[in-house]
């Protein structure tokens, strides 16, 4: 059996957009070559991520908010018809007498859980919190273990930390698909963490990371994760990071610079990472300008995506129909992704409103959407 | 007494402007809101009790920023979506 097609996927794609000014969602036909965008959905919330149920293809979550309303999940139980809020969305537990609390400024991270816990679902927030649900969605509580870890301010810092614009966020949340117990996240700032008790405690796992912002050389934590991501081997895991593209091989304990591979002109600065469905050796990243003040654009204006077939021994520039030059746009940390299908599809979502796609493993691009608000994520829609 | 509501709140009334709720108090108001119309709380105040960044309220056109301030059964609560960017 040749691994790379085993359990592929087949037939039209469907993607869940999230942008700054609402959800929208892209059906292809049967080849993946016609392409058909939905009306907005929740038009004009800020929707940071749109994630259907693997376990059950008619429950979608959306994470979103209105500009002036705090912070929500959105569901819908028919595959994104007809959608309704959250009885219970994430918030963190009042503050005790005499204590600042924190406060949910936005939803940033959806995950399920794996097939063995349907209906579980996590989320990361802004500023840095993890939240389960164990009814689909409806009701969310705080997992403690982390939000009130007593070392969660050495490892996030407080209030006074410089943060992303967009705020500090919890993301990457990834649950191993073998024991629904064994946790991992990522935040920025903060790092990757791991968990093998469903969240009650957490373990640093950053050594070999480089955070050149920290005057301390090799950090236990306080890192700057841009997107983490369990490869089809669980043990297999990548990051993109804002100081280089990294693998780690449990039961190694030190990720390795993959990202120094890259052609040096490029860099391995980007936010997304996206990985192959059946091949853990196999991944794509778009590379940004990190230059004196960081433009985090395509650089040159030259946009490409970057694979790696041999776990990030070697890179291969991809960028067959995308815009040879004066394309300034960057691709953020969720805005990247893959199906499943043989070959595997690719899709990506730009800040200025387009999504690219490649039906040959990256070889050739087209663009399959454009004139949406600026994009923050891309999801593949479960086809079960 | 009767509440005033911007737009972005209107899906939780079903579309209507004003509601009549009922309160000595801000704190109690808001949760008979929540109590006829789910929801509505929690996206105007925080899980910490405070008032959101971009929710203004007025009571008899007064701007108020805690949820102790006192009712009268005449008062006009007015709840302002405030200018939150583009």
């Amino acid at each position: 059996m040749n691994l790379k097609t085993a359990n592929a996927s087949f037939g039209s794609a469907t993607l869940l957009i999230g942008t700054r000014k609402g959800g929208f969602v892209l059906k292809s036909d049967a080849a993946r070559k016609q392409w058909k965008i939905s009306a907005p959905i929740q038009l004009g919330n800020i929707v940071n991520h749109i994630v259907a149920d693997p376990r059950d293809k008619h429950i979608w979550l959306m994470a979103a908010r209105a500009g002036h309303l705090g912070p929500t999940v959105m569901r819908s139980t028919d595959g994104g018809k007809k959608w309704q809020e959250a009885s219970k969305p994430p918030a963190f537990l009042p503050a005790v007498e005499g204590k600042k609390g924190l406060t949910v400024d936005h939803v940033f991270w959806l995950t399920p859980s794996n097939l063995s816990e349907p209906g579980v679902w996590y989320a990361g927030t802004s500023p840095q919190g993890l939240f389960r649900s164990e009814d689909g969605g409806d009701t969310w509580r705080g997992v403690e273990g982390l939000n009130a870890n007593p070392n969660r301010v050495k490892w996030v810092g407080d209030e006074t930390q410089d943060a992303p614009p967009d705020g500090a966020t919890l993301h990457s949340i990834n649950v191993d698909p073998r024991d629904a117990k064994h946790l991992y996240i990522s935040m920025s700032i903060g790092g990757t963490f791991e968990s093998r008790d469903r969240g009650a405690s957490w373990q640093p796992i950053n050594r070999g990371v480089e955070a050149l912002f920290n005057p301390e050389p090799d950090p236990e934590y306080g890192h700057d994760v841009h997107c983490m991501r369990l490869s089809a081997d669980p043990d297999v895991m990548y990051q993109q990071n804002h100081c280089g593209i990294y693998r780690l091989q449990k039961p190694e304990t030190r990720w390795q610079r993959i990202g120094t591979n890259m052609p040096k002109k490029i860099g391995d600065i980007g936010f997304p990472i996206a990985l192959h469905p059946r091949d853990s050796n196999t991944l794509w990243v778009f590379p940004m300008d990190s230059g004196s003040v960081w433009p985090r654009m395509a650089l040159d204006g030259k946009p490409a995506v970057y694979a790696s077939k041999n776990a990030g021994k070697t890179w291969q520039r991809l960028n067959a129909g995308m815009p040879e030059k004066n394309a300034w746009w960057t691709v953020k940390r969720q805005a990247m992704t893959t199906d499943a299908h043989d070959p595997v599809g690719i899709y990506f979502g730009t800040t200025s409103g387009e999504v690219w796609a490649s039906r040959d493993h990256g070889k050739r691009w087209s663009c399959i959407a454009r004139h949406l608000p600026h994009i923050y994520s891309i999801e593949v829609a479960a086809k079960k | 007494m009767k509440v005033f509501l911007p737009s972005p709140l209107y899906s939780y009334t079903n579309e209507k402007r004003s509601i009549d709720a009922s309160g000595t108090t801000l704190a109690e108001l808001l949760h008979d809101m929540e109590a006829k119309y789910p929801g509505i709380r929690f996206r105007v105040i925080d899980e910490q009790g405070n008032i959101r960044q971009h929710i203004k309220i007025f009571v008899n056109k007064q701007l108020v920023r805690k949820l102790d301030v006192h009712l009268n059964v005449e008062d006009e609560i007015i709840f302002i979506a405030a200018l939150s960017g583009g």
